[in-house]
């Protein structure tokens, strides 16, 4: 009798998806990294990084490097074990969020349907949530540790900063969640591929909302209060060194990945590709070109996020405290609201036959 | 008080609307600023490979200069230690003994010149005081180093090189503007 039938094939092909996507989204951040100064560099009419390799290309393995072969200090009063915890969180929370994402349709291979997302939940959207909650653990945990005054001034911003924007992101997506019906990301997907509307287009001031706390929950300028150079010297990294300063430089830029991938999958349309219609195609391009195609679209929409999340960076300068907490609460929550009243009254209509 | 220029602006201290404390607006406009400047044509001198020329009137290292036939002109009259307001010179004279004719120009020549280019300013006040022509000021600027020694130069870091036996190399350090 077998009690526990394992899918040996099912295993293996998650195990693959895995260490594929963690391992793109590590090059993804090393990559931003380069092209994050490579776009300073150009908003500030300089050439940026162009020495290591042509353009510059070997920039973050150089620095990769450089971080690897720094002395790893540990302070002298720090909390040891949560100094070691804190990076380990930050990291871990980042990589954690990609599970969800649907980073294809379906590929099939030899018969077998191969879906293109690790773990297909029906909570994504709350998944997600739960997971970028915690990462102000690795905030919190790294600037308590450091046992120095700029690191926990630091950490407190950037907990009391991200939980007050979480509270309007959710209620921007609440009204999204109500328009689709379901908190799977595959299904909000599915609905937008073959509807061929692009979810933004309903909720609008859902996205500029979501996309405003996505910046505050990165961390990123115009947010970037938890790293403030000029008021904290630092920030909540001010004691870390070498890798463990990487882990957390590494976190910020994968967050920046996968929330612009969250952006991209819950508000424009995923992996859709714009004007073609996929299911057509399926049957005389096959569906794994189709579903390669998608998720090309679908990083070329992540990468337009990631470099609109540069290009802000670049332009605005940082809030100061209180009229970031001014935005969060007095001007984005109100609005969250509004725009999920607004939505819930509409759909509720539109359940009641009526016409618009 | 009146306005100096009718370029003046007075101060907009009205508080915000709604709309602008929303920031939107403003930062598109900006954005669009900077999305602008991406294009623009970059400022950056790729060093090694492009130089930026020097002006006419640079003071660089000092150089000790030689006649045609690559005799060194200096004297060791001291007049360029004199003027030095740094005090960054220092010489010793020796005088020039019989069959080295071809050495030195004249019968007094400095058995050691020493320029102590941590003191130096760059002022060019010895270039001014030589009557020799012999110590002018050149093109190149002094490299960076670890030792704070290596940067008291002696006559062979400041001769410039024999024009008769490496004019090349003679050629390379008058540089576009030295005199020769």
């Amino acid at each position: 009798m077998v009690l526990l039938a394992i899918d040996w094939i099912l295993l293996l092909e998650k195990l693959v998806l895995i260490v594929v996507i963690v391992s793109l989204s590590l090059v993804v951040a090393m990559y931003e990294t380069y092209f994050e100064r490579k776009i300073a560099a150009f908003i500030q009419d300089r050439l940026g990084p162009d020495r290591a390799g042509p353009f510059g290309i070997l920039q973050p393995l150089a620095d990769g490097g450089k971080l690897f072969f720094k002395e790893e200090i540990i302070p002298n009063t720090s909390n040891k074990l949560l100094f070691i915890l804190g990076p380990c969180l930050a990291m871990l929370t980042a990589m954690m969020t990609s599970a969800v994402i649907p980073w294809g349709s379906a590929l099939d291979i030899k018969g077998r349907v191969v879906g293109l997302q690790i773990a297909d939940i029906n909570i994504g959207i709350l998944y997600v949530f739960g997971v970028v909650s915690l990462g102000v653990y690795g905030v919190m945990i790294g600037g308590w540790a450091s046992n120095n005054k700029f690191s926990l001034l630091a950490a407190l911003r950037g907990a009391s900063q991200m939980i007050s924007y979480e509270l309007a992101m959710g209620l921007s997506l609440i009204a999204l969640l109500m328009l689709t019906g379901s908190l799977s990301l595959k299904s909000i997907v599915e609905e937008q591929v073959n509807s061929g509307v692009w979810n933004v287009v309903y909720q609008p001031l859902g996205f500029l909302i979501f996309i405003v706390c996505a910046f505050a929950e990165c961390n990123r300028t115009p947010f970037d209060l938890a790293e403030a150079e000029n008021e904290l010297n630092f920030g909540y990294h001010q004691e870390y060194s070498s890798m463990k300063l990487g882990f957390y430089l590494f976190a910020e830029y994968i967050n920046m990945f996968i929330s612009s991938a969250i952006m991209a999958t819950l508000f424009f349309g995923g992996y859709d590709i714009p004007f073609f219609n996929e299911a057509a195609h399926v049957a005389t391009w096959g569906p794994n070109l189709v579903a390669l195609l998608g998720t090309l679209a679908l990083f070329m929409k992540i990468f337009f996020f990631i470099f609109v999340f540069m290009w802000v960076r670049w332009t605005i300068p940082r809030f100061r405290y209180d009229q970031l907490m001014n935005l969060g609460w007095k001007s984005l929550i109100p609005l969250a609201l509004v725009n999920m009243v607004v939505t819930g009254g509409l759909v509720l209509l539109k359940q009641n036959h009526w016409h618009f | 008080m009146n306005a100096l220029t009718n370029r003046v602006k007075a101060v907009d201290r009205k508080p915000m609307t709604p709309v602008e404390r929303l920031y939107l607006w403003n930062i598109f406009k900006g954005m669009l600023i900077t999305f602008r400047h991406i294009f623009k044509r970059k400022a950056t001198i790729r060093y090694p490979e492009q130089k930026r020329p020097f002006s006419p009137v640079f003071r660089g290292l000092q150089v000790l200069n030689r006649d045609e036939q690559g005799r060194e002109r200096c004297t060791a009259c001291g007049l360029c230690a004199v003027a030095c307001p740094a005090e960054a010179i220092t010489m010793e004279g020796a005088e020039r003994k019989p069959g080295e004719e071809h050495l030195y120009r004249e019968e007094k020549y400095a058995a050691k010149y020493e320029i102590n280019m941590l003191r130096c300013i760059f002022c060019g006040l010895c270039e001014e005081a030589c009557p020799k022509d012999a110590i002018y000021l050149s093109e190149t600027f002094a490299p960076a180093n670890m030792q704070r020694q290596t940067f008291i130069y002696g006559k062979p870091d400041l001769l410039i090189p024999d024009p008769v036996t490496e004019p090349e190399l003679y050629k390379k350090a008058v540089g576009e503007r030295g005199k020769s």
